[in-house]
């Protein structure tokens, strides 16, 4: 019998780092104001008072820095957990993420491991101030050699934070830092999944919708409103975005004939891009209509009083829903 | 604020200011003499031994004559690129040799006489230089990393390393069995990047057991250090907590002298430091560089007049070593350079399966469908022999 416990996606996520940490003497977790504050969202709350200064540390804020140091402590043998403080703020350490994280171990033939976390609290919706609310995974996502990630629900973020610490390459965990507080059960004994795979989260039949992290509840909610207007649209939470699971996600497009794919980033170039040209490429003659991208526009992130229009919301896929079905 | 060189004319000659304080134990006429100021480096040269003094001298030997070879075999179209190192071997060998059996080092992409003095296959540097990988070695096992070519990234790592052995408690326990410390190597164009700032910060506030070893060649392709920087680089840690050391780059026991003295303090825990070795790089950047075009043959002559191989072999002649060890080391030398020309165009192209090989430590399905595509359309294409 697995014993389940309630709590929302922060305290899944710290609960799912204290784990690693007791499991294995080797995890480290540092990052700005990581230690007595415990995060800015409070995700690393009270891991410095049981694991020590050692282990769960304050860095400078310097985020090169903390990925680079990251970078030497997993060479030394450490499983290193960072914390970056906000979306906006990891491209200081685009270089050491995507120069070196993600080509040591190609570089060193395997001699070298990288078993580093990169935890990005992401997205907007909070009513933040500038930098404070992107979506910059497609950056990383087109960078070999990393492991993205984004869990949607308290489950799989108590889960998925474990699975990254244990992997032997790096892995960037997107946060939906608007979900945070949002509760759902854990299961406290089993994985639900492995780390890379997608999950059907609803069953339908006229449209496959494709989210992920905070765009999974919302995808839920239009898919509610479609089935009370008639329309069968099932939803598939990606939560791995490199590598995509594309068997899952083809298997259903070919059962449904069409799909969306909606998320908080701009379309251009983005995830979206890449899943639509894979499902024309490998399911073609399945599509009953064009893969449709539902994202933000392609302008800079907006001030916080326009970010509920910028954002795609339930609306904005239903309205991309009644085009596909017009095909 | 007196300027910090020199300077004659407009984008003259870059001579170096003599009157800031410099480690120098070997004066560039081969006279060896310790300043009072310096003598706890003069100690260290007092315990060494004529075996080290001459093992020293042929591996500086040594590296030049492969980096000569290196660079003939670049011309020949047998290297994509050849990095020289010619001018700095006394700055790199003396300092290979002041880091002790457990110490790790994280060079930049020149330090070829460093890795000579660890252990370090000289004809992986060779295959990366060709392309065969990138690299290649196992840092692990030869504790010189892998060469990093984006400047100033390896120091970070060089930091979280020494965070680490700190963490593990390898710091200052007096067990020198298990005690090491760590250095890092990067030139003067480096200390321009933030990433060598940062290095400075983490390393001073986790007191991390490291020694920052500057080469200060002077140029940086062809920019002049003083693009880099207005104050002398010994000083560049000062504000952030780390003192300086300037030394005489061109001196083979002075960086010895300097780098045993520090990685000693630094495993036994008095946190980091950073040494300027003042060298000049005699030849260009690399192979696909011509320094004819913005520096003056003047500069070069003040330099090789001070060249760290004739110093350091005028010294051992004054101490009674004959010719029979200088022929002996030029026909190894030769004979190396043979071995490394044979060696090299034995090399052959990877297998190309080597393009999806190690991406990931763990399995990926991206990786693994795309290699067994090129596999099939290799099949289908036929073969490329």
């Amino acid at each position: 019998m697995s014993s389940y416990k309630e709590m929302p996606i922060a305290k899944a996520l710290n609960a799912g780092i204290q784990k690693a940490m007791q499991d294995d003497p080797k995890v480290l977790m540092f990052g700005e104001d990581v230690a007595e504050l415990g995060g800015v969202f409070r995700v690393t709350e009270g891991l410095h008072k049981e694991f020590g200064q050692d282990r769960v540390f304050n860095s400078p804020i310097a985020e090169s820095g903390i990925i680079g140091t990251a970078i030497g402590l997993a060479m030394r043998g450490y499983r290193p957990v960072t914390e970056i403080q906000f979306d906006g703020f990891v491209f200081p350490a685009f270089n050491q993420i995507t120069t070196q994280l993600a080509k040591l171990t190609y570089r060193s033939e395997g001699f070298l491991k990288m078993p580093v976390v990169i935890r990005i609290p992401y997205g907007g919706a909070i009513g933040a101030v500038e930098h404070h609310s992107e979506s910059p995974e497609a950056y990383f996502a087109h960078t070999a050699g990393l492991r993205i990630v984004s869990p949607s629900n308290p489950n799989d973020a108590y889960w998925m934070i474990q699975q990254a610490i244990k992997s032997d390459d790096p892995v960037i965990v997107f946060e939906p830092k608007r979900r945070y507080w949002q509760k759902g059960p854990v299961n406290l004994d089993t994985p639900p999944m492995p780390l890379h795979n997608a999950r059907l989260m609803r069953e339908g039949s006229q449209v496959t919708l494709l989210a992920y992290g905070p765009m999974v509840t919302t995808a839920l909610q239009a898919a509610e409103i479609g089935a009370d207007e008639g329309i069968s649209i099932e939803v598939i939470d990606l939560r791995s975005l490199s590598p995509i699971d594309y068997p899952t996600i083809l298997a259903s497009v070919m059962k449904t004939g069409r799909a969306i794919v909606a998320h908080e980033a701009p379309t251009n170039v983005s995830l979206s891009s890449e899943i639509a040209a894979r499902i024309a490429e490998h399911a073609f003659y399945h599509l009953e209509a064009p893969v449709i991208r539902v994202g933000g526009f392609d302008t800079p992130y907006p001030p916080a009083k326009l970010e509920e229009t910028y954002l795609p919301d339930a609306d904005r896929i239903l309205e991309a829903v009644d085009r596909v079905l017009a095909y | 604020m007196a300027p910090f060189f020199q300077v004659r004319a407009k984008l003259g000659p870059v001579i170096p200011d003599n009157s800031i304080p410099m480690l120098q134990l070997l004066s560039p006429d081969g006279t060896y003499g310790v300043p009072k100021e310096y003598a706890k480096y003069g100690e260290i040269i007092d315990s060494i031994s004529e075996d080290t003094l001459l093992a020293m001298y042929r591996d500086m030997a040594r590296i030049r004559r492969f980096d000569i070879e290196a660079i003939a075999l670049q011309r020949q179209g047998q290297l994509g690129l050849w990095v020289p190192a010619i001018g700095q071997e006394g700055a790199q060998i003396g300092s290979g040799y002041g880091v002790g059996p457990n110490d790790h080092i994280f060079p930049s992409y020149r330090e070829h006489g460093v890795a000579l003095t660890h252990g370090v296959e000289l004809m992986s540097i060779l295959k990366m230089m060709r392309g065969v990988n990138h690299g290649g070695w196992n840092p692990e096992e030869t504790r010189f990393h892998l060469y990093a070519i984006v400047l100033a990234s390896q120091v970070l790592h060089a930091v979280g390393y020494a965070m680490g052995v700190k963490f593990d408690g390898k710091v200052g326990t007096g067990n020198l069995e298990e005690d090491l410390a760590v250095i890092s190597y990067f030139g003067d164009g480096a200390t321009a990047e933030g990433d060598i700032s940062e290095s400075l910060l983490f390393a001073a506030v986790n007191k991390a057991p490291i020694v920052f070893f500057i080469q200060n060649n002077q140029w940086a392709i062809s920019s002049r250090v003083d693009t880099q920087t207005t104050v002398p680089l010994y000083t560049r840690g000062e504000g952030f907590g780390v003192p300086g050391l300037r030394i005489d780059g061109n001196d083979v026991l002075a960086n010895y002298a300097a780098t045993k003295y520090h990685m000693d303090q630094a495993r036994e825990g008095a946190g980091p430091v950073l040494l300027e070795a003042l060298t000049y790089r005699i030849g260009a950047h690399t192979t696909s560089d011509d320094p004819s075009k913005y520096r003056d043959e003047e500069e070069v002559e003040y330099w090789k007049a001070r060249d760290p191989i004739q110093r350091f072999e005028t010294f051992l002649r004054r101490q009674g070593i004959n010719d029979d060890f200088f022929d002996e080391v030029k026909i190894a030398g030769d004979a190396l350079a043979a071995d490394i020309r044979e060696q090299t165009f034995a090399l052959g192209i990877p297998p190309l399966e080597n393009i999806f090989n190690h991406v990931y430590s763990e399995e990926h399905p991206e990786i693994d469908r795309q290699k067994a595509w090129l596999k099939a359309y290799e099949e289908k294409m036929g073969s490329h022999e």
